[in-house]
């Protein structure tokens, strides 16, 4: 497939040096140059290499969804089987891995809920709390602006494990440890500074002459913000804040620390390696855990991939 | 009008002034609240006597000591534990970015389903790291995963390596036998996989930035296609892959997740940061864990200051 593929686009590009069997239209072309075998076995390599690499990137994913729908003793019998027969296909590990404990399963759906609250929460928060934030740091000569910038920069830098004790502390002593709103609170403070990152670069392409366009017109700075910018930067916000939503719904550590002690307010990440350290719960029931809590997030960032790439390195392209 | 028109923008740019610091103090005090004022209280903890039990009802202003360093210090895991740290980290940055640079270069080129291949390779990246890890752990199982069940069954291996759970194995290869931390190893692997994606993301937008002609006029003269990218290609993307280093750098150090869930820090991969969740939780110390990340910090800055100064001398000399 690969080889075909690489004829069919390469071509027209290169008819003239390529197509080995027909005489070489320029005879007078040495005909094993260092650049004709480095292209042809680079072309060749180039195929070999992405098919690698879409091997290690697919095939988790697939073997996730394969024992997923597998039961548990069809894995045990044959465990190197990549495929399942229609016959072994099942739902059952979703409706155990979903049913409420109460039911005989493992309270997925409750987790599910629990991230999706704090997830949704932390996106709104983040949001309300950045826009002004990104802003200001992309429009208004304030004081103290360059350092605000250093010290988001280093908040988005700093490393969550140093984080974790002192919040730790601070949380059990003001009782929001066990609360999902404390992981909330975390929350928008981890993903603040990146979305101010973000938002900046986007509002600086709404042309300033647009906003004084509006002053001018007697609106004043958050009306311009309000009626304008914000319209014009709809998408980007957007993506936004489906990234704040990746960050929070993939986040451990903190859900790890604040609420290990209270099952019934684990999130999906925090409920699966909780459960899969159990010997007791089966490994493709647990893999039915793995997809509902891989799915929801592959399928948001693949229908917002162009934006959430663009924001995320814009600085790259400038550097 | 005229005369009216220097104090009204000055009067403009004040209400500016004013208007930014009143939209940047949710955000200020938020990020203060949660991350500064947490950080310097860290500090005060790692020279406090503080056990998890009295979390709740301890003094914030009790005598200081130096306790917590002896501590960390004198159960002798510190420095194997910052070596492990050391050692995985350069190891998972190489990778990440090695890959990385593989991935973007080979996409480069427009083709039949590249949107397709582009976003596969994202994948890693993007997916929960709790399910990436069960699956890797699923996967290299030695009673029922897949990799040791095809090793034995069509590479020949003569049993199942425990690949997560192994401190030392020894590769027979070539009659030689070579000692390889295989835990480690399989972490740094598993690092290599999970953030090859961000050096891809990053790399790939600055080759599409790129102009071409530089890399034409050197095809014009001659140069092979190993030539242009190593004379041409590389040095142009030498800045983000040096910004690359120093994020990667500052995240795989303190990386806790990826390490925990693999391999809870057995068999050798008890990095620093999990040595820090071991005294929270296990210990209950937190005056030591306060101590121990401290510590990790104040290594990591080190680390940093380094990094920056060479790349500064380098700067200078080119």
């Amino acid at each position: 497939m690969s080889t075909q593929a690489s004829h069919t686009i390469a071509e027209p590009m290169h008819g003239t040096i390529r197509t080995p069997v027909s005489p070489s239209p320029k005879p007078s072309r040495r005909p094993w140059s260092r650049d004709r075998i480095e292209r042809k076995s680079l072309n060749i390599l180039r195929w070999a290499v992405i098919a690698f690499f879409l091997l290690v990137t697919l095939l988790p994913f697939y073997y996730m969804i394969l024992l997923s729908l597998k039961p548990t003793e069809a894995l045990l019998r044959n465990p190197a089987s990549l495929i399942a027969t229609p016959a072994e296909l099942t739902l059952d590990t979703y409706i155990q891995v979903l049913a409420p404990t109460s039911g005989g399963g493992q309270g997925f759906g409750t987790f599910l809920a629990n991230s999706a609250l704090v997830s949704i929460g932390a996106v709104i928060l983040s949001l309300v709390i950045a826009i002004p934030g990104a802003y200001a740091v992309a429009r208004l000569p304030f004081f103290g602006r360059r350092q605000v910038n250093a010290l988001f920069l280093a908040a988005y830098l700093f490393p969550a494990i140093v984080m974790a004790i002192p919040l730790f502390v601070l949380f059990t002593r003001i009782g929001l440890r066990g609360s999902l709103v404390g992981l909330v609170l975390v929350y928008i403070a981890q993903t603040v500074p990146v979305a101010i990152y973000m938002l900046r670069n986007y509002l600086e392409t709404v042309p300033v002459s647009i906003e004084e366009a509006g002053l001018v017109d007697g609106l004043t700075r958050f009306g311009v913000l309000r009626r304008i910018s914000l319209r014009l930067v709809m998408p980007s916000i957007m993506a936004t804040g489906l990234f704040v939503f990746m960050i929070a719904w993939n986040e451990f550590l903190f859900a790890l620390l604040f609420l290990v002690e209270r099952r019934d307010s684990w999130t999906v990440s925090l409920g699966l390696s909780q459960l899969s350290g159990s010997v007791e719960v089966p490994t493709t029931v647990l893999m039915a855990g793995s997809v509902v809590l891989t799915l929801p997030i592959l399928a948001l960032f693949f229908a917002t991939e162009r934006l959430l790439t663009g924001g995320l390195t814009a600085g790259a392209e400038k550097g | 009008m005229s005369i009216a028109a220097p104090r009204r923008r000055r009067t403009l740019a004040q209400r500016d002034a004013r208007t930014g610091l009143i939209l940047i103090s949710p955000t200020l005090v938020i990020v203060l609240a949660v991350v500064v004022v947490p950080l310097l209280w860290s500090i005060l903890i790692s020279f406090q006597r503080l056990r998890l039990l009295d979390v709740g009802k301890a003094d914030l202003f009790q005598a200081l000591t130096l306790a917590n360093f002896e501590r960390v210090f004198a159960s002798g895991g510190l420095w194997s534990s910052l070596g492990t740290t050391l050692a995985y980290s350069a190891g998972s940055v190489i990778l990440s970015i090695s890959l990385g640079l593989l991935a973007a270069m080979v996409v480069r080129k427009p083709f039949r389903g590249r949107t397709f291949v582009r976003a596969a390779f994202l994948l890693p990246y993007v997916a929960p790291v709790v399910a990436v890890t069960f699956v890797w752990r699923t996967m290299l199982n030695p009673q029922f995963g897949i990799v040791n069940e095809i090793g034995q069954s069509l590479f020949g291996w003569a049993q199942p390596i425990p690949f997560l759970s192994q401190a030392q194995g020894n590769w027979d290869l070539l009659g030689l036998d070579i000692p390889v931390p295989t835990a480690l190893f399989t972490a740094i692997l598993f690092e290599g996989w999970r953030y090859f994606p961000f050096a891809f993301l990053f790399l790939m937008a600055r080759l599409e930035a790129m102009s071409t002609e530089a890399e034409e006029a050197a095809m014009v003269d001659g140069a092979s296609r190993l030539q242009s990218f190593r004379y041409i290609l590389l040095p142009q993307l030498m800045p983000v892959i040096a910004l690359l280093a120093v994020l990667r750098t500052i995240w795989t150090f303190n990386e806790f997740d990826d390490i925990f869930l693999l391999t809870g820090g057995a068999a050798g991969t008890g990095v620093a940061s999990v040595r820090i969740y071991d005294f929270l939780t296990v210990q209950r110390n937190v005056g030591a864990a306060s101590a121990q990340s401290l510590i990790l910090s104040l290594v990591l800055v080190l680390l940093l200051v380094i990094y920056l100064y060479m790349l500064r001398r380098r700067g200078e000399k080119a």
